[in-house]
This record gives C-alpha cells, sequence and structure tokens, in this order.
C-alpha cells in the first residue's frame, strides 16, 4: 500500500516570491508569463489578501468529485494522491468545472478541441521519489511535501507550538471529505477567499444517492407498469367477450323465436 | 389573399434571417471554438447551450412519455388521437438535444465514448445512456407511422408486437432520464442558489416535466390547428390538462415542503434578483395555470386553455433557465448573458424543430390518426377465449 501524499501549505510562511509557479511552469512547459488567475497555463497561482499570499492549486480530493462526475471517466484518482486527467478520453461536457468545489479546472477556450487544465501533482516526479516541482522550488518552506498522515501530525503539532500564531485549524483535513492540500494559517480562512462551509461529507455521495435507486425504479417501475397494462387491458378484453356473447346470445334467441 | 402572403413570407423571412446567423455562429464556433462563440468561462461553465437545448429541451419532449403511458399502459384509449402528435414532439426534441449536445461539447468528435467507457458513478454517464436508448425507442415507437405511409404492413405488425414492452422501456427510461438531469445538480450544493438546490431535485424535475408534457400536448395541438386548418380535441385536451394541474399541485405542495424541511422559507422574501426570478418562475409556471385551468369555464373554453397550457412551459423554461444559469450567478460571483451567437444557435435548433414538426404533419398521417387497432399482442387467443366460453354454454 504506497502511502498517500499530500502538501502541507504554511500560510504564514509564504513571501510570496512565486517561485512555485515559475517552477511548476517549467515543469510542465507552459508559458513563463506571470499570472494572478488559474488558467490553461497556471496551474497554481498566488492570491494576496493584505499582505498575505495563498497558493491556490488543485485540491487533489481524497474522494475527488471530478473523478465521479466524469461520465467517460477521463480523470482517475492515483494511489499516490495525484487526481489526473486523461484528453483522449474527455468529451468536453464540462461536468467538472460545474461540479468542482473549488473552482479548479480551466478550459482552452481559445482552442477548438480543448483540454481540461489543472496541476498534476507532478505525478510523474512523484514516481521516481522526486517532490512535486513547486515544493522543491520553495524557498522558505511555506510548501512542505510528505506523506498525508505525517503531515496532518505536523500540521496539529505546529499549531500546538504556537497557538498564539495560528488559527486553530487545519484546512482540508475534512472538507468534502479531506484533500491533499492542507493548509495552516494565522488570518482566519473565510478572511483568505476559502470556502468554509463545504460539506464534510465527499460531494459524490450526494449523486450516488440518487444514483444508486435506479435498479429500484427499474424493477419497481417495469413491474408497476406491466401489472397496470395486464389489469386494465384484460378489463377491456374481458368487457369485448362479454359484448360479444350477449350478441351471439341475442342472435340465437332471435332465430329460436323467428323459427319455433 | 394577400393578407395570408405578406403572413408566410414575415415567417420565412425571419426564419431565414435567424438560420443565416446560426450558419455562420455555426462556422465560428467550430473553427474558432467556444471561447469565441460564447459567453461562456471558466467561472460559468455551462450557459445557454446546456441550459436551454438540453435541460429544458428534454423536459419540453416528456409528453411523448406521458401520452404513451396513459393511452398504451392505463389503457385511456380515447387520448389515442394525441399519441403521434406527442411521440413525434419527443423524437424531434431528442434529436434536436443531440444536435445541441455537438455544439456544445468541446470534443463533440469523442460523444460516443460514452457507450465504451464506463464511469456509472456519474450522472452524465446515466444521462448519456438514458439519451441514447430512450432516442433508439422513440424511433420505435414513431416508425409506424412513417411506415403507414410506405404501406410496410408486414413491420408495422412487427413494430405493434412490441409496443407494449417498448412503450414500458420508454417510460422507465423517460422516468430515469428526466429525474437524472435534476441528479446533474445534486453535486453543487454550495453552487446552486438555496431556492433551487434541493436533495428533492430528481423528483421535482420528473413531476415538472410531466406537467410540461400535458402542456406541450395541448400548445402543438393548437398551433398544428392553426396552422393546418384542423379540428381540435377540447375534450381530450381539456382532460389532458387536469393531468398537469394535477401535477402543479403534487410540484407546488413538495416544493413548499422542501423549503421548510431546509429552513429556507425566508429565502422567499430576500430582496435579490433570485427571489424575483423564483417568483416569476412560480406565478407564471404553477400558481398562474392552476387558478386558470383548474376551473372548467377557463379549461375548456378555447383561449383559457391555450393561455393556461402556454404559461406551464413558459414558466417551466423560466424554471430549467433559473436552475441552469441563475441559480450559479450569485456564487460564480458575475453574471451571464449568452452571445447572440449562442442565441443564433438556440433559435436555429427551435426554428428548425418547427419546420420539421411542421413538414411531418404535412407529410405523415400525425393526426389523421388510422382507426384505432387492436394492441393486444393475445389477439388471436382472444378468438379462442371466445371459442371456449361459448362451448362451455
Amino acid at each position: 500500500m504506497i502511502a498517500k501524499k499530500a502538501m502541507l501549505i504554511d500560510i504564514t510562511l509564504c513571501v510570496g516570491c512565486n517561485a512555485c509557479q515559475v517552477a511548476c511552469k517549467e515543469e510542465n512547459g507552459l508559458s513563463d508569463k506571470e499570472e494572478q488567475i488559474l488558467s490553461p497555463t497556471a496551474y497554481t497561482v498566488l492570491h494576496e489578501f493584505n499582505g498575505t499570499y495563498v497558493r491556490r492549486m488543485c485540491q487533489h480530493c481524497v474522494d475527488p468529485t471530478c473523478v465521479s462526475v466524469c461520465p467517460v471517466g477521463a480523470f482517475t484518482k492515483t494511489a499516490a494522491g495525484p487526481v489526473l486527467y486523461d484528453e483522449s478520453k474527455c468529451i468536453g461536457c464540462r461536468y467538472c468545472m460545474q461540479a468542482c468545489p473549488f473552482q479548479v479546472p480551466r478550459y482552452e477556450w481559445d482552442n477548438n478541441y480543448p483540454r481540461v487544465q489543472k496541476c498534476k501533482f507532478c505525478a510523474s516526479r512523484l514516481e521516481k521519489g522526486l517532490q512535486p516541482a513547486c515544493a522543491e522550488a520553495c524557498p522558505t518552506g511555506a510548501t512542505k511535501f510528505g506523506d498525508r498522515d505525517d503531515l496532518i501530525r505536523e500540521a496539529h503539532e505546529r499549531i500546538k507550538a504556537e497557538p498564539e500564531k495560528y488559527v486553530n485549524k487545519v484546512y482540508g483535513l475534512e472538507e468534502v471529505g479531506g484533500t491533499s492540500i492542507l493548509y495552516i494559517s494565522s488570518v482566519p480562512f473565510e478572511e483568505l477567499g476559502f470556502k468554509t462551509n463545504l460539506s464534510k461529507v465527499p460531494l459524490p455521495a450526494l449523486t450516488w444517492n440518487a444514483l444508486s435507486k435506479i435498479p429500484t425504479v427499474v424493477a419497481v417501475g417495469g413491474v408497476f407498469l406491466y401489472g397496470v397494462w395486464w389489469i386494465t387491458n384484460r378489463r377491456t378484453e374481458v368487457q369485448q367477450l362479454e359484448a360479444k356473447l350477449k350478441e351471439m346470445d341475442d342472435r340465437s334467441n332471435g332465430h329460436e323465436t323467428s323459427n319455433p | 389573399m394577400k393578407q395570408i402572403l405578406s403572413k408566410i413570407t414575415f415567417w420565412k423571412a425571419t426564419a431565414g434571417l435567424i438560420f443565416t446567423a446560426g450558419l455562420y455562429a455555426t462556422y465560428v464556433r467550430f473553427v474558432d471554438g467556444l471561447g469565441a462563440s460564447t459567453n461562456l468561462s471558466d467561472d460559468f461553465p455551462w450557459g445557454l447551450w446546456v441550459g436551454f437545448d438540453v435541460i429544458t429541451g428534454v423536459g419540453l419532449a416528456a409528453g411523448g412519455f406521458t401520452l404513451a403511458a396513459m393511452v398504451h399502459v392505463f389503457n385511456l384509449k380515447r387520448f389515442e388521437p394525441v399519441v403521434r402528435p406527442a411521440i413525434l414532439t419527443a423524437f424531434l426534441g431528442y434529436t434536436l438535444v443531440i444536435l445541441g449536445l455537438m455544439y456544445d461539447l468541446g470534443r463533440p468528435l469523442q460523444i460516443w465514448h460514452a457507450i465504451i467507457m464506463w464511469n456509472p458513478r456519474s450522472v452524465m454517464f446515466e444521462v448519456a445512456w438514458c439519451v441514447m436508448l430512450y432516442t433508439t425507442v422513440l424511433a420505435l415507437e414513431f416508425s409506424p407511422v412513417v411506415l403507414e405511409k410506405f404501406k410496410l404492413t408486414k413491420t408495422i405488425k412487427l413494430i405493434k408486437k412490441i409496443t407494449i414492452p417498448l412503450v414500458i422501456v420508454g417510460v422507465l427510461l423517460s422516468t430515469l432520464h428526466q429525474s437524472s438531469l435534476g441528479s446533474v445538480y445534486l453535486i453543487a450544493p454550495d453552487k446552486l442558489y438555496g431556492l433551487w438546490y434541493s436533495p428533492y431535485l430528481p423528483f421535482f424535475f420528473y413531476i415538472s416535466a410531466i406537467a410540461v408534457g400535458c402542456a406541450m400536448v395541448i400548445v402543438e395541438s393548437f398551433l398544428s390547428a392553426r396552422a393546418f386548418h384542423r379540428g381540435l380535441e377540447m375534450d381530450i385536451l381539456a382532460d389532458i390538462a387536469r393531468v398537469g394541474v394535477v401535477m402543479l399541485g403534487v410540484y407546488l405542495s413538495f416544493k413548499t415542503v422542501d423549503l421548510i424541511e431546509r429552513k429556507a422559507l425566508g429565502l422567499l422574501f430576500l430582496p435579490r434578483y433570485e427571489t424575483y426570478l423564483y417568483w416569476l418562475e412560480m406565478v407564471v409556471g404553477v400558481f398562474g395555470p392552476m387558478i386558470l385551468l383548474a376551473q372548467r369555464k377557463f379549461r375548456e373554453n378555447h383561449n383559457g386553455l391555450f393561455a393556461g397550457a402556454l404559461m406551464i412551459v413558459v414558466g417551466f423554461i423560466i424554471n430549467r433557465m433559473n436552475i441552469s444559469i441563475t441559480g450559479f450567478e450569485g456564487w460564480a460571483g458575475k453574471g451571464y448573458f449568452p452571445s447572440w451567437m449562442e442565441l443564433a444557435v438556440t433559435l436555429s435548433i427551435v426554428v428548425f424543430g418547427f419546420v420539421a414538426f411542421a413538414l411531418a404533419v404535412k407529410y405523415l398521417p400525425i393526426f389523421t390518426h388510422a382507426e384505432h387497432e387492436e394492441l393486444s399482442p393475445r389477439g388471436d387467443e382472444w378468438a379462442k377465449d371466445l371459442q371456449t366460453v361459448s362451448q362451455l354454454r
């Protein structure tokens, strides 16, 4: 069993140098212009809130919404943690974009055969035993790569060691069932653009609730409809039969009276 | 005469104009991409083409399964005269939904992937399969009309034999499909505005689809009666309107229970953009037609019936647009209005639907229905029954 990988982002340590984005763009061969908003050419960006920098990127959810909603299974969750996209399967319905609770997937709107783009958690580097390019490039240790369980423990330890500095919350621990990107901060998360009222249950459970009823609907519905047809049809048949018999009786009675 | 001529040319000119704009938009869409032709963005990945062409379009086609179930399963044979137009609408509707999908999908050439690349956890996967299977069922259900035209009696007999299973499969697929379009939005509890997000979305989509299916049958009967100068089956249509009213009643009561359960009643009175559009949808599509059509004097009156049915259709469209677009604007933090090219494509598809319907009515036996034929697959046994019973006596 491969240990689930994760990244711990300590917002208090980030100085906003943007080395993560530069390294990311180099690793993925993207245009090297500096970007502030996630795009098909920027898998990670820094958002600034009064001098505090927050890294935005794919959260690589433990039970990812995008993986569940894709009709053709173009998204997969790998054992190590990365959520990956396969453009050769994608039909371009954009349900992943509509459904992602973190609004991460970006679309190549200017391409006439577009792809969805997002952070790949440097899956190919992870396979080689390397850490993601952004974590390697981070000069302050604001982004730290490791096993998810270890990083969760470390996050709690850091908060415990300096409770007056940190907000007592590890973001990503239980949001939509947990994510691979964990954040700790000295500023309340809702002031940094985080969605803090996300459900604790993985979102795929909501649609599965409806999908799992399909067999019942088909079985009960099928029997019900066939039963209704059988009864109504039989009733019509009996009525027709009775009418016919009555007609025959009338006719034979008529014959008897006319031929005594 | 002159008046009629000018009227025809006006409609033809309008249709021509729309098709020309649609054709140009088609070119831009497939050559330059979705970015150049639409107002879609990463914040608003689904717009008019999903909201109207697919989500609304499938709903408007619901008359097909509703009427087929009423006549063939519940054996209410007096509704028979309107089954064919209902099936035709459904078949055209689904065909146009697929056409609309080809515009909206980013990679339309890979649409067939859903056949071999399965993800049963995805509602969209269920939607894809329902579209494929139900369109096939509709083609089969509609085929006798075309076969009659060419007098292929043997094939007709074959299809008639499987009518009942076909209708039952069609009703099941429609039930799954109409409700699954609501399930699509279950995944977005934080994004879709509270007046519309509900764990009952699949149920609401299903019930409202039956109501609008009934209304569509009435509306298209009126329109084709006007266009082709034929009589109206007022008594039948008035009864179909009653079914619609009952469905609206069920919808309204569950919607109320839902708002109470989610403690969302307060949202009904917040001075917000969403509130106004919600009330618009409810007044036009639910309260208005319910009050109107529940009264016999309006229901059995020519104009009253048409107005009531049209209100249900318009209210339904507003509801689906609210769920697919309005309800997401608050979360996205920005508005969305379709580009003229999106509108041109959607209008072209609608006009195309009207033209196809008119042509079908003109050249195929849609309203001029053949004498009711015995649908019972037990036709031969029936004669045997008769013999046995008469011998016993």
